[in-house]
């Protein structure tokens, strides 16, 4: 059924429709609104569910790591300074291998409080073990809640899904809200092959020396790259049900493109127009829209980005003393390649700076009349 | 002469879930605290264990000595994680499945009281130990705020001497108003053993504080752990103890709320905190006036305690004795 919702609410639609047992979440801005739905949801008896009110995003993924070992679909959501909070247990988590689902907002990291659109929060949870999922509208973040059960329980690793503060979080659009009936023959009850159960003890994440500690890991970065074909295969299976295309990337006027952009979250809406307006007078100009960061789609990448001229890459993040987190996997990514693009990377609308069409024309045409990049990266829109 | 105690018949014949194989130090008190604990507990039972000296003592992969479901968990989440997992096993319909927390002081004077107040105050249904050796025993030997005045560590050498007290954790606890709050330790055996059976049948956050003797960090021989410990209690240093917030009502014919001090184990010979101190290598560098201090605190304490255990009509020399729960 189509509705008008906002991207919280998506968010916890797709938690209700996915039947999770326990949530545990704390409130912050512009998270927020998603714990009060599923608060809501709980208490009226709408979502079947446990909600853990905790005192603290630390304490939230504590309780969703501990419900999750114990056998059920568990959620958290969280946003900024929250996702900063849980790092500590977000290596748990993955190391655990646990299908937990996290929610994040994308939103600054202070000092100084900036509640707006920032992307740095999750981008610096990459090394986590986290499969990460980048999202461009409410549609998409509804249908990635779904199936990102799907995925984090066939992979047996946590999924973090984000979406932009305010552009998505606090945003109306219509979305197409599946009925249950198909979300259940598309995501099936949760049967973990390993859980806390009294009639089979086990222990979970005791001491661990060095002669089995490496391989564990090694193990566990193998099912991440595996996580890409298993995405693939969700998204295919998910769009045979509900009539909708996902991938670990989106392309948009590739085909001939001598310059793609590569974005992730609501820039690339900004930048499909940006492109179009490029192509109306005749330069060829592509978009490749990053969904899934972790694991890093390696070959798709290359088979996207690797021949053709230039390559710019929009980041609303920053690592300082580096710059954009995206540009520089791009770059790595791309280097063994013999006939790799030149990547102009680029920096833009951090702390929720509005980047509109017209910025991402002028990034693109600078591209155009530069064969090298004069700076490394571009921080554009910066104020002299 | 020391009195003898009758055990009870059941902390004898009562299934063993603990196996050989413990990684302890000789006189830990934390793994005889374990064993009782268990036979008390019983099967049907999921042990937390944050880090602390339990993370070692259980066994490196892939052995385990408990028989039962445990996870371990990192530092300052033990109350956290056993709320997560009593919210799975409501959802999973095993109702009856006793979650404990097991961590030591670090755990929980320091680093924990956080997610374990967030759990304290939801009244999540879950029992949390706190066994207290005092420091942080496992990675050898620090201050943490559980470490008495006076107390040798490493990070409290000669010449910065702590000062300050221990923080009072079962008063702390108490402010939370939960359902049920004890002491006990394992030279109380068939005290413990009561307390840890009785717990199964009162639902809402339970937290038991044991007194663990630790002989490498209190520098003492291994063979007086217990006696120690009992030391401990007679000179009124560790009063053995249990709180419970509900009481029936006749007139209304349900609970209702009703605060009930029960002493459970009255000195049976006078001690001062000074004969009780000597015994320990760890109190060489306190002094005089320090130990005025804690004999001084220690006697209000103890006070207060009879005066509310009194106040409720109960003198009960019956370890583990309210049974009025």
């Amino acid at each position: 059924m189509k509705q008008v919702i906002k991207g919280n609410y998506a968010v916890s639609y797709g938690v209700k429709l996915s039947r999770v047992k326990v949530v545990s979440a704390y409130p912050i801005t512009p998270q927020t609104t998603i714990v009060e739905e599923l608060s809501e949801m709980c208490a009226s008896g709408d979502l079947d569910a446990r909600f853990i009110k905790v005192e603290s995003e630390h304490s939230a993924m504590a309780a969703v790591v501990g419900a999750s070992t114990a056998g059920v679909r568990s959620f958290t959501a969280t946003s900024s300074q929250g996702l900063l909070l849980m790092h500590e247990v977000l290596h748990w988590a993955a190391g655990a291998r646990l299908p937990i689902v996290l929610a994040n907002v994308n939103r600054a990291v202070g000092p100084g409080w900036n509640i707006w659109a920032d992307q740095t929060d999750s981008m610096s949870q990459r090394d986590t073990g986290w499969i990460q999922i980048y999202c461009e509208s409410n549609q998409e973040v509804l249908d990635s809640v779904i199936m990102a059960f799907r995925l984090a329980e066939k992979a047996m690793l946590p999924v973090m899904l984000t979406y932009d503060a305010f552009f998505l979080s606090h945003t109306s659009e219509i979305v197409d809200v599946p009925e249950i009936e198909q979300v259940d023959a598309f995501l099936p009850s949760y049967q973990p092959e390993f859980k806390l159960d009294i009639d089979n003890p086990r222990m979970f994440g005791g001491l661990i020396g060095p002669e089995y500690y490496y391989e564990e890991r090694y193990v566990m970065h193998k099912d991440a790259l595996e996580a890409q074909a298993h995405y693939q295969q969700v998204c295919k299976e998910f769009n045979e049900i509900f009539g909708r295309e996902y991938d670990v990337c989106e392309e948009y006027r590739t085909d001939d493109a001598e310059v793609i952009v590569v974005t992730a979250g609501t820039i690339t809406s900004v930048t499909r127009i940006a492109v179009d307006k490029l192509r109306e007078q005749g330069k060829k100009v592509g978009l490749m829209k990053m969904r899934m960061f972790r694991p890093v789609p390696v070959e798709r990448w290359r088979k996207v980005l690797g021949n053709i001229t230039k390559v710019v890459v929009i980041d609303r993040n920053l690592t300082a003393g580096l710059g954009g987190v995206l540009g520089s996997e791009v770059q790595a990514t791309l280097y063994p390649m013999e006939n790799r693009p030149v990547v102009y990377p680029v920096v833009a609308g951090l702390g929720g700076r509005d980047v509109a069409p017209d910025d991402v024309i002028g990034i693109i045409n600078y591209v155009l009349s530069n064969d090298k990049p004069t700076d490394v990266p571009l921080f554009w829109g910066l104020k002299q | 002469m020391q009195k003898t105690i009758d055990i009870p018949r059941e902390l004898m014949t009562e299934k063993e879930l603990l196996q050989p194989g413990l990684l302890s130090c000789q006189g830990c008190g934390a793994s005889l605290a374990m064993k009782l604990a268990m036979k008390g507990l019983g099967e049907r039972t999921v042990v937390v264990i944050p880090a602390c000296c339990w993370s070692i003592i259980i066994g490196v992969y892939p052995y385990s000595t408990l028989q039962v479901p445990v996870i371990h968990v990192p530092f300052e989440t033990a109350a956290v994680s056993a709320s997560g997992i009593r919210a799975a096993f409501d959802a999973r319909g095993e109702k009856d499945v006793v979650v404990m927390a097991w961590a030591g002081d670090g755990g929980t004077f320091d680093i924990g009281i956080q997610s374990l107040s967030g759990a304290a105050e939801r009244n999540d249904d879950i029992l949390y130990v706190c066994y207290d050796n005092e420091a942080y025993m496992n990675t050898g030997i620090q201050r943490s705020s559980a470490t008495p005045v006076g107390a040798w560590t490493t990070t409290t050498p000669e010449g910065s001497i702590k000062e300050e007290p221990k923080k009072d954790i079962e008063e702390i606890m108490l402010a939370h108003h939960i359902p049920y709050m004890a002491t006990a330790s394992v030279a109380y055996p068939d005290d413990m053993y009561m307390k840890f059976k009785k717990v199964r049948y009162i639902t809402g956050t339970k937290f038991i504080h044991l007194l663990s003797p630790c002989p490498p960090g209190w520098r003492i021989d291994p063979s007086k752990s217990v006696q120690i410990t009992r030391m401990a209690t007679q000179a009124k240093v560790f009063p053995i103890y249990e709180v419970r917030r509900w009481g029936f009502s006749k007139e209304r014919g349900c609970l209702e709320e009703n605060w009930k001090y029960t002493i459970n184990v009255y000195p049976d010979r006078e001690l001062s905190t000074k004969e009780y101190m000597q015994t320990q290598g760890r109190f060489q560098q306190i002094t005089e006036e320090m130990v005025h201090d804690v004999q001084k605190r220690v006697d209000r304490k103890w006070d207060e305690l009879v005066r509310k255990a009194d106040g409720s009509g109960t003198r009960s020399q019956d370890p583990g004795g309210d049974s009025s729960l």
